[in-house]
């Protein structure tokens, strides 16, 4: 059963219309994560849903409930901010119960409540704190708690570990995870960094300029980008991309190789050829391109090499152990199964 | 706002003294002799104020600093004349009622204007900013016959009414909401708290340094005021501190020793109010020192 839906959801501000028709169904429990460039309307979107901002056009349903014209506090969401929204003059206890003050609920059960909340995500001794003495991870935790207490049908995050270091995200984001698993609650995240978006997501809702490229599991979008945005937007170092012409039989690039890939494109079509750093490696024969290696970025288990070729900087990857050297030259290729195709014009993808 | 601006110009001093450590020596004394002569010239009426409450009538016209023969005599005669505690009370039950007012009326109107979109907003605060630039000695006259329409004369409410509100408490409180993050207004909207609630107990204790500084302001601007007091009272009763020890002496004569004993007393209250509310100026700067 879908637990939220957005049906041609269109938000417009002093006439610049920002959302253009966002369609979407979140099943019960699923963790769905909106990504994009910042600007995008990832959290215009979570704020309509909130109930912060009113809709321009279009309906959100909430666990079979139009809400349109609900109250945020009538909608049975929780949100979590960006910068955690917990208040610096109230006790952690208080932060975490503050969901729960127009709760119709006796005090001793509020109180249990916010203790077994504070127990899920290991607080308990932090519960007399002030947010000043706890470290960001901490606070963001508290974030957390204070929209679990309630347990609502649907979490929102908006770009809730942005905020946080490096190590400290990595972390959270397998502890929301965990939570998530643990806790079942439909969760709509948002976040501008794909690897969040990778590793935490059921399912990924790619946006970019108020539009919804692509919606698919992280391997689908990883696997199959429904156009160029997807393709470089997902994965790092970012997809190659090769201008072309559409051959029997495969791809002609510009510097007289072909690349063995199927696609629907017609013949002499424009086309791009797509293929991701990690699926390009150096090869003794029917290399795709050529040329020389200007910088290496050892990972340990493999090193990416940058390669000057016709098309610009190339990203490969090669052996961690004995990688080409700096100045020398190299042959590229890839297993025709990890190729994309796209229209060079509208972007879509042929494959 | 301006708790802000006292603090700024102490930092920056501290930057521009640490920085270049070069010839800094003439400078550096002349700026001393400065500051000197300028704490000179604050702390003099206030020396002269108590060693002229310690003079003895003859003694009042003679410049000296230390009196010849120093007496207690004006604060015991101040302090049993049955007049000067009625100002007293007078005094503070007006200032705390006007301060109070203000830290209710100005933050809320200050929160409306810096946190909600309505039409007219932009207006609204303009026509409220306006009435800083009109002086006081033009109010006066629209403030009495206003008082007299309405009965107000000669009572408490006569004296407090110009002050209940303020467009500089206003002004000053919207400043700070602006550093209240949108976020925690929105986070208490989802929670289910309504307006009002949102304001009292989210906002509201997050500018205590705000609300103290205009506490002070408040307190301290009605405890001395004197033009309009002087005004709208007509019996000895209803005057305030600073009307009635005016009122020491009379034509021929002015009592200044009884005036300034008055006046000694009278700063009492305004030091204790200055050191409760102090302290929450400091703590709040700290704060944001640490947030940034
Ligand atoms: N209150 C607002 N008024 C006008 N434009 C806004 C407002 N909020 C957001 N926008 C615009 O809407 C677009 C989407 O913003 P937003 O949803 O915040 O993007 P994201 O969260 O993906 O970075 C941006 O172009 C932004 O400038
Ligand atoms: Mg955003």
């Amino acid at each position: 059963m879908a637990n939220l839906t957005l049906r041609n959801l269109v938000k417009t501000y002093d006439k610049t219309e920002v959302l253009h028709g966002i369609d979407l169904e979140v099943q019960d429990g699923e963790f769905v994560v909106f990504v994009g460039p910042s600007g995008c309307g990832k959290s215009t979107t979570l704020r309509l849903i909130a109930g912060l901002e009113e809709v321009s056009a279009g309906t959100i349903e909430i666990a079979g409930r139009m809400v349109n014209n609900l109250e945020p506090k009538h909608r049975d969401i929780a949100m979590v901010f960006q910068n955690y929204a917990i208040y610096p003059h109230m006790s952690v206890r208080k932060n975490i119960g503050f969901g729960l003050r127009t709760a119709k609920m006796s005090k001793a059960d509020k109180e249990a409540r916010i203790d077994e909340v504070a127990g899920i995500l290991d607080m308990t001794d932090l519960l007399e704190r002030k947010p000043n003495q706890l470290s960001g991870g901490q606070r963001q935790r508290v974030a957390i708690g204070r929209a679990m207490v309630r347990d609502p049908a649907v979490f929102l995050f908006d770009e809730p570990l942005s905020n946080l270091d490096a190590q400290l995200r990595t972390q959270m984001r397998l502890e929301i995870k965990k939570l998530h698993q643990r806790v079942g609650n439909t969760i709509v995240f948002v976040t501008h960094d794909q690897v969040e978006a990778m590793t935490m997501a059921d399912r990924i809702v790619i946006m970019k300029d108020g539009y919804i490229q692509q919606v698919g599991t992280p391997s689908e979008v990883y696997h199959k980008p429904a156009n160029t945005f997807v393709a470089r937007f997902i994965g790092a170092p970012s997809m190659n991309m090769l201008p072309g012409k559409s051959a029997h039989g495969g791809v002609d690039l510009q510097i007289g190789t072909r690349a063995p890939v199927k696609s629907s494109a017609k013949a002499e079509q424009s086309v791009v050829l797509g293929v991701r750093p990690d699926d390009l490696t150096p090869v003794d024969d029917n290399p795709l391109i050529e040329g020389v290696v200007t910088v290496l970025e050892p990972l340990g288990p493999e090193t990416l090499i940058y390669v000057d070729t016709a098309y610009g900087e190339i990203i490969a990857k090669a052996d961690g152990r004995n990688p080409p050297g700096v100045g020398s030259t190299v042959r590229l290729g890839a297993a025709a199964q990890n190729l994309h195709v796209f229209d060079a014009e509208t972007g879509v993808a042929l494959s | 706002m301006a708790a802000v601006d006292t603090i700024r110009p102490t930092a920056n001093a501290v930057l521009t003294t640490q920085a270049p450590k070069k010839p800094a020596n003439m400078g550096q004394i002349i700026r001393w002799l400065l500051l000197f002569a300028g704490g000179i010239l604050m702390v003099m009426p206030i020396a002269y104020m108590l060693s002229t409450s310690l003079k003895w009538p003859h003694e009042v016209y003679n410049v000296n600093l230390i009196p010849v023969e120093p007496t207690i005599e004006n604060y015991t005669y101040v302090l049993e004349d049955g007049r000067f505690f009625g100002w007293f009370i007078n005094s503070l039950i007006i200032a705390i009622a006007t301060t109070i007012s203000n830290i209710l009326f100005d933050s809320l109107v200050g929160y409306t204007l810096c946190k909600f979109r309505f039409p007219g907003r932009y207006i609204v605060f303009i026509a409220i900013l306006s009435t800083l630039m009109i002086p006081t000695e033009m109010l006066v006259i629209p403030w009495y016959l206003m008082s007299q329409q309405f009965g107000w004369l000669d009572s408490y409410w006569g004296i407090m009414f110009p002050g209940m509100m303020t467009a500089f408490g206003t002004f000053l409180m919207k400043q700070f909401f602006e550093t209240v993050p949108d976020d925690f207004i929105e986070a208490a909207r989802i929670d289910g708290l309504n307006e009002l609630q949102i304001w009292w107990t989210v906002a509201m204790p997050l500018v205590k340094p705000a609300l103290a500084a205009l506490a002070i302001f408040v307190f301290l601007g009605n405890w001395t005021a004197f033009i309009w007091p002087l005004i709208v009272t007509n019996s000895v009763e209803m005057y305030t501190l600073p009307v009635g020890l005016s009122s020491f002496g009379d034509e021929a004569d002015v009592a200044w020793e009884l005036i300034m004993t008055g006046a000694a007393i009278s700063t009492l209250p305004t030091l204790v109010v200055f050191l409760i509310f102090q302290r929450f100026i400091i703590r709040g700067v700290v704060m944001a020192g640490l947030k940034g």
